[in-house]
């Protein structure tokens, strides 16, 4: 069961400062635990931004980024109430969404 | 006789403490991995330095300091080892922890105070620099003994010094303390170049 | 012949000390940068489940513990503790007073409770997550630790001992690392805590997030892990020693504007 992402969407004028905190370990599968096994790879590797259901953002994220990321972008021709969509899917076949409204 | 005489004249006059420390950590503390309880027990030096807040009467350090001297055992014949073990040594902090077996070679933690190796630049400023070292004091017999005994029981130069007694506590063995003169002391180590 | 000489003088005694401030700005703009959206908002928000979570024999949820200003009153709260509390006849610190609400609310068994205090980056425990949230919850209040009641006089005055006590078998005291200003060890910049210009921007930023290890820690766990370096044997959760140490530490910060849950190397 995925933990929950943390949006923040701030508008300013016709542009739209959105930053995301995810939960996740985000492994990549070559550490070892203190017994010497090693730690299986579990890294989110597809990420999805929407707009009101239209994608604006496609990203593939690799196990070359750290645990409970952070993304941030920049969105243009957005306004308030518009809602906002983050989803992502991991090599593990789990996923997440989040929605908010730009405010 | 006479620094046991001082040191009670001291403490009998000085105001009595709020509490009880050593009590209190008796009570609040336990036993874990090799970090036994002993280890609350303040000897002398610790609780004259407690006492004086690191700064006792100069009379009484040096009657103290002379006490700790008699503690230092100096190896026969060279006392320079090994100045790249010592370099591993020096950046050690393991050992002496609770997370730490109890006969694993400990490390000197020499870094985490001062500077070395000028290559190192993750050195701490808790003590004075020790770059250039030998190149400034030279390598002899003299200065061997001096960096052997600082590091053996530091205390025995400087009474309340915040450097751990690395010999006398056992931490570091004769061999570790030897190689960490060397590191200091020789020409080739990168600490003298 | 005598200019160059000079010059590479010059230059030897400057190098260290131009770089000594490039990297402290470097570390300054690094924790700027990581305490922007910082991984800590997500233990808050854990913390808040929890918080409402019924558990224990009684199938209860903390929303009934009093951390100082009235049961469940959770803004402001953690900027006034460590406090004496009435009811346990002690003064104690925000986990102290967890447990306290654990094991008399919830009639949780003190050593079940007491087993994980410090977790993982996989499994953080309820005291961090829970930390996390009430200390959150206290941001821009100001610091006020107790400092009238005599429980709390005797708590500052024992903590104040304590910093400055030298044991064990490196002779260490807190106040070997804490007590001067303007040092640091290895790369860490030590604050001499028993003054307030200090303490203040220290305790204003614990709990914290170690982005290093990915973990939210505590005050508690501070102690705990400094007695290790300290080579002490194992101080007790929530004892009158580590309570004492961390009102003297608080007192010392007093005044100044929470800003926690922060978040650092």
């Amino acid at each position: 069961m995925a933990e929950p992402m943390k949006i923040r969407a701030t508008l300013k004028g016709d542009l739209c400062d959105v930053r995301v905190l995810m939960v996740h370990p985000m492994e990549t599968g070559l550490r070892k635990d203190t017994n010497g096994a090693v730690v299986p790879a579990h890294f989110i590797q597809e990420m999805t931004v929407k707009v009101n259901g239209r994608t604006v953002i496609e990203g593939q994220i690799s196990q070359a980024v750290s645990r409970n990321p952070v993304f941030s972008f920049r969105l243009n021709g957005v306004k308030a109430g518009d809602k906002l969509e983050i989803a992502w899917l991991d090599n593990k076949g789990e996923r997440s969404q989040t929605e908010t409204a730009i405010a | 006789m006479r620094a046991i005489l001082f040191f009670a004249a001291v403490v009998l006059s000085s105001p009595a403490p709020a509490q009880d420390v050593t009590g209190v950590l008796k009570r609040d503390f336990h036993a874990r991995g090799q970090a036994t309880m002993d280890r609350v027990e303040q000897d002398a030096l610790q609780r004259v330095c407690t006492e004086f807040a690191d700064q006792p009467p100069a009379e009484l350090a040096k009657l103290l300091e002379a006490d700790q001297m008699k503690t230092l055992v100096f190896p026969a014949g060279s006392l320079l080892g090994d100045w790249k073990r010592g370099e591993a040594i020096a950046q050690s902090g393991r050992g002496a922890t609770w997370l730490d077996p109890k006969n694993a070679p400990a490390g000197g933690s020499c870094y985490n105070c001062h500077q070395l190796s000028p290559q190192e630049a993750s050195y701490g400023t808790i003590g004075p620099s020790l770059l250039r070292f030998g190149k400034l004091r030279g390598n002899g017999p003299e200065i061997q003994k001096y960096v052997y005994g600082k590091i053996y029981n530091a205390k025995a130069y400087n009474l309340c010094s915040q450097m751990p007694r690395l010999g006398q506590s056992g931490t570091l063995t004769e061999q570790q303390i030897k190689d960490l003169v060397a590191l200091l002391l020789d020409p080739e180590s990168p600490v003298n170049k | 012949m005598r200019l160059p000489a000079v010059f590479l003088l010059v230059f030897l005694f400057a190098a260290p000390g131009a770089f000594a401030q490039d990297s402290k700005k470097e570390i300054e703009k690094y924790q700027r940068m990581i305490a922007d959206s910082s991984p800590a908002e997500l233990f808050e928000l854990q913390g808040e489940e929890l918080w409402k979570k019924p558990q224990g024999p009684r199938k209860v949820s903390l929303e009934r513990c009093d951390l100082g200003l009235g049961a469940g009153v959770l803004k402001g709260a953690y900027a006034q503790l460590p406090r004496y509390f009435k009811d346990a006849d002690r003064v104690m610190d925000l986990e102290t007073r967890l447990l306290f609400c654990m094991t008399t609310l919830q009639g949780r068994d003190r050593a079940e409770t007491t087993r994980t205090v410090f977790g993982t980056a996989d499994k953080p425990s309820e005291m961090e997550v829970l930390s996390a949230y009430i200390a959150g919850l206290s941001r821009g209040v100001k610091l006020a630790a107790g400092t009238t009641q005599p429980k709390e006089k005797q708590a500052y005055a024992l903590g104040k001992q304590l910093f400055f006590h030298r044991a064990g078998p490196w002779d260490f005291s807190c106040a070997s690392c804490h007590g001067e200003a303007g040092k640091r060890i290895r790369m860490q910049e030590l604050p001499a805590l028993g003054k307030p210009e200090y303490a203040r921007p220290v305790v204003a930023t614990w709990p914290a997030y170690r982005v290093s290890t990915s973990e939210m820690r505590t005050m508690q766990w501070r102690m705990n892990d400094c007695y290790r370096q300290m080579r002490y044997p194992e101080p007790e959760f929530a004892s009158d020693a580590t309570v004492a140490i961390i009102t003297f530490l608080s007192v010392n910060a007093r005044g100044e504007p929470y800003r926690g849950p922060g978040t650092k190397r």
